[in-house]
């Protein structure tokens, strides 16, 4: 079974502050991680692998330094990796960046699955999975929270998918575009043998020109649809709690309850 | 892969431009600006440079004769099981205002089986037009025959906005369409308006787990495609007696067209949607075990809410991770959000600060859950809950 797995370094959101004198991101010294629900699809690829043989390719496209996200996913098992890297892919929206990653899956070869995070923890989308199944003509299937069943042999695969009202269950054939949510594993950590493979492995970094047939002007900033045209600091809640206190928690529940139906939220 | 082109001979190493970056991405080297790879083309330093030393690579420019052949807001109506969802009204209520704005007509798409009487909800909640593909295929949502069906339609009629609501579907479906259409998509937005100057849709939506907000822009390519948060918009008033033209359209695809099949739907007992919900009362560490949940849905039971948790509650296999709030649960807007024995990490604050009123009840009072509250009980949460349930069942007469 040929898999292959979309991520995305990404910084560690829940590091990142904001300077309350420029309103600005510090990203200084903010560590990159994989975006972490990426690493469930990484771990989903290893446990299809393990049961079913096959190969797991993991792609990024990211500044040369992503690199170190591939090692990671192949410190934790993966088999090969590929860092889509050029000037060229600088400024990609989600259309863009869905063009640019479907033509690199289609240079590696068939495959039977894709498998992404549901969304990256930075831009919050979710929208590159559905782009790249929609770029290579594959079935998608997206928030997927558990793989039912996979058999090989008649190519079915049923998964079941979290929505707001419950879960789906949908059946279809591969090749399938998976995109995972959080409680689908539990991801393992890199091994001792593993990190050293990562170590030594020299991970090809792909530019445009090595993409083949991509059509230039659907790349990176002057391929992206959509243009930001400002960045601002999220209006800050106003005023401080007002904390109730009381001779009993029975008292000051009920001065609580009065000032949340007055507040006419209930 | 920096973007940003920097005209050393102008520069000033004045650092103007330093401190307004919202990425970090600028520093000074030997006195000259100079970009790394986190610029992301924004544009923010650009207005600060005095000399005017800086500059963004050229995009294409759209062929404006185009663009103006597309007209007209479009709204995406979700349903499930036959029922409209309160999203897709949410949706359509703001598709009005713009419509309005942009002196153009508002029209519904309108997917499913036996959904007729969907049609009529969409004009009396302000569509001027419906556009109603009934057919068997469609009864529950699947993306191929819904975003090709979507396809087509805009292919044909060339609408210059069309929205849709950011659910589970949604997202789904709006990243087919958009991909297939090559139009920009702004996923996520929690708020939408009219540059009147230009007539473009300016897109507000939170990134980096909201500690910034970008406002986007889709110039050169159309329909400028967005999907908005849950309860970000007003449900519209109905109104019966609105007039609107519903037409009949034919699905793209048929049923041996379509690769996947729908088997089952398992919705869990108890299992609430916290998307949509109006109350939310959750529960964090300081619940201490699966029990503990007990007073927690008591109180949300009383006021008619949801329950929600946050991940250590889930990672700790105290309650399901369906009910997760937060960065890799989900980000809700209800009106209330209770939150009990939750400290209020960053990743928790993420999912659900944009509530309309907060309360804390936690035992720390440094916890960081306070400084986002509008309300809050310092102590704990197995006396202020229970005492709370009973201060509301009095009052609501239960």
């Amino acid at each position: 079974m040929n898999i292959i797995v979309c991520i995305k370094q990404v910084p560690d959101t829940t590091e990142v502050k904001i300077n309350p004198e420029t309103g600005t991101l510090i990203r200084e010294g903010v560590p990159s991680i994989i975006n972490p629900f990426d690493t469930y699809a990484i771990e989903e690829s290893l446990r299809l692998k393990e049961k079913f043989g096959g190969k797991v390719t993991v792609i990024s496209m990211g500044p040369p330094q992503a690199v170190e996200a591939l090692k990671e996913a192949v410190a934790m098992g993966a088999d090969e990796a590929v860092l889509l890297s050029d000037r060229a892919f600088a400024g990609s929206d989600t259309w863009a960046t869905a063009y640019t990653l479907s033509r690199a899956i289609r240079k590696l070869g068939a495959f039977d699955v894709i498998l992404c995070g549901k969304q990256a923890i930075d831009g919050d989308t979710g929208q590159v999975g559905p782009g790249i199944a929609r770029q290579l003509g594959v079935t998608q299937l997206t928030y997927v929270f558990k793989i039912q069943k996979l058999e090989p042999e008649t190519r079915t695969i049923a998964v079941e998918r979290l929505l707001e009202e419950g879960r789906e269950v949908v059946e279809t054939k591969l090749p399938v575009l998976l995109t995972v949510v959080k409680d689908i594993n539990q991801p393992r950590y890199p091994t001792f043998l593993g990190i050293r493979r990562a170590t030594k492995m020299q991970i090809p970094t792909w530019g445009a020109a090595d993409l083949g047939d991509v059509d230039p002007t659907k790349l990176g900033l002057k391929g992206s649809p959509t243009q930001v045209v400002k960045i601002f600091s999220p209006p800050k809640r106003e005023g401080k709690v007002d904390l109730i206190s009381a001779d009993s928690f029975d008292q000051a529940a009920a001065t609580l309850a009065d000032k949340l139906l007055a507040e006419k939220v209930i | 892969m920096a973007l940003l082109n920097v005209n050393t001979g102008e520069c000033t190493g004045c650092g103007a431009c330093v401190s307004e970056c919202p990425f970090g991405a600028l520093s000074l080297v030997d006195n000259i600006a100079v970009a790394d790879d986190k610029c992301t083309a924004c544009g923010a330093c650009l207005e600060v440079c005095p000399v005017e030393a800086l500059s963004l690579p050229e995009r294409p420019q759209a062929a404006a004769e185009g663009l103006a052949g597309y007209q007209g807001v479009w709204v995406w109506i979700e349903q499930f099981k036959g029922q409209a969802c309160g999203i897709a009204w949410e949706m359509l209520g703001q598709g009005r205002k713009l419509a309005d704005q942009r002196k153009t007509a508002l029209t519904a798409c309108v997917l499913g089986h036996n959904v007729e009487h969907i049609t009529k909800e969409a004009v009396a909640f302000g569509a001027d037009r419906v556009f109603w593909v009934d057919d068997p295929t469609l009864a529950v949502y699947r993306t191929q025959p819904y975003a090709n069906t979507l396809v087509n339609l805009v292919r044909r009629y060339k609408p210059e906005i069309f929205l849709l609501g950011a659910s589970s579907r949604g997202r789904d479906l709006a990243g087919s369409v958009a991909t297939e259409l090559y139009t920009g998509l702004t996923a996520d937005c929690t708020g939408l308006d009219i540059d009147l100057e230009k007539g473009l849709l300016r897109q507000t939506r939170p990134a980096f787990g909201g500690n910034i907000m970008a406002t986007i822009i889709c110039p050169n390519y159309r329909p400028q495609m967005s999907t908005v948060r849950h309860r970000v918009f007003e449900l519209p008033n109905a109104d019966p007696a609105r007039k609107g033209q519903v037409i009949a359209v034919k699905p793209a695809v048929s049923e041996e067209q379509i690769a996947t099949r729908v088997v089952d739907f398992i919705v869990e007992q108890g299992q609430v949607n916290l998307a949509d919900a109006k109350i939310i009362v959750s529960g964090g560490r300081g619940v201490g075990g699966p029990d503990g949940f007990k007073p927690i849905r008591e109180l949300a039971d009383v006021l008619g809410g949801a329950v929600g948790s946050s991940r250590a509650a889930v990672d700790a296999g105290w309650i399901p991770y369906p009910h997760q709030v937060g960065q890799t649960g989900r980000t809700v807007r209800p009106d209330l959000y209770i939150a009990c024995g939750i400290s209020g990490a960053v990743q928790h604050l993420a999912g659900m600060s944009t509530a309309k009123v907060i309360v804390a009840i936690n035992k720390d009072a440094e916890a960081p859950i306070f400084s986002v509250a509008n309300y809050g009980i310092l102590g704990d949460l197995f006396q202020v809950v229970p005492a709370l349930t009973a201060a509301f069942k009095k009052r609501l007469h239960k």
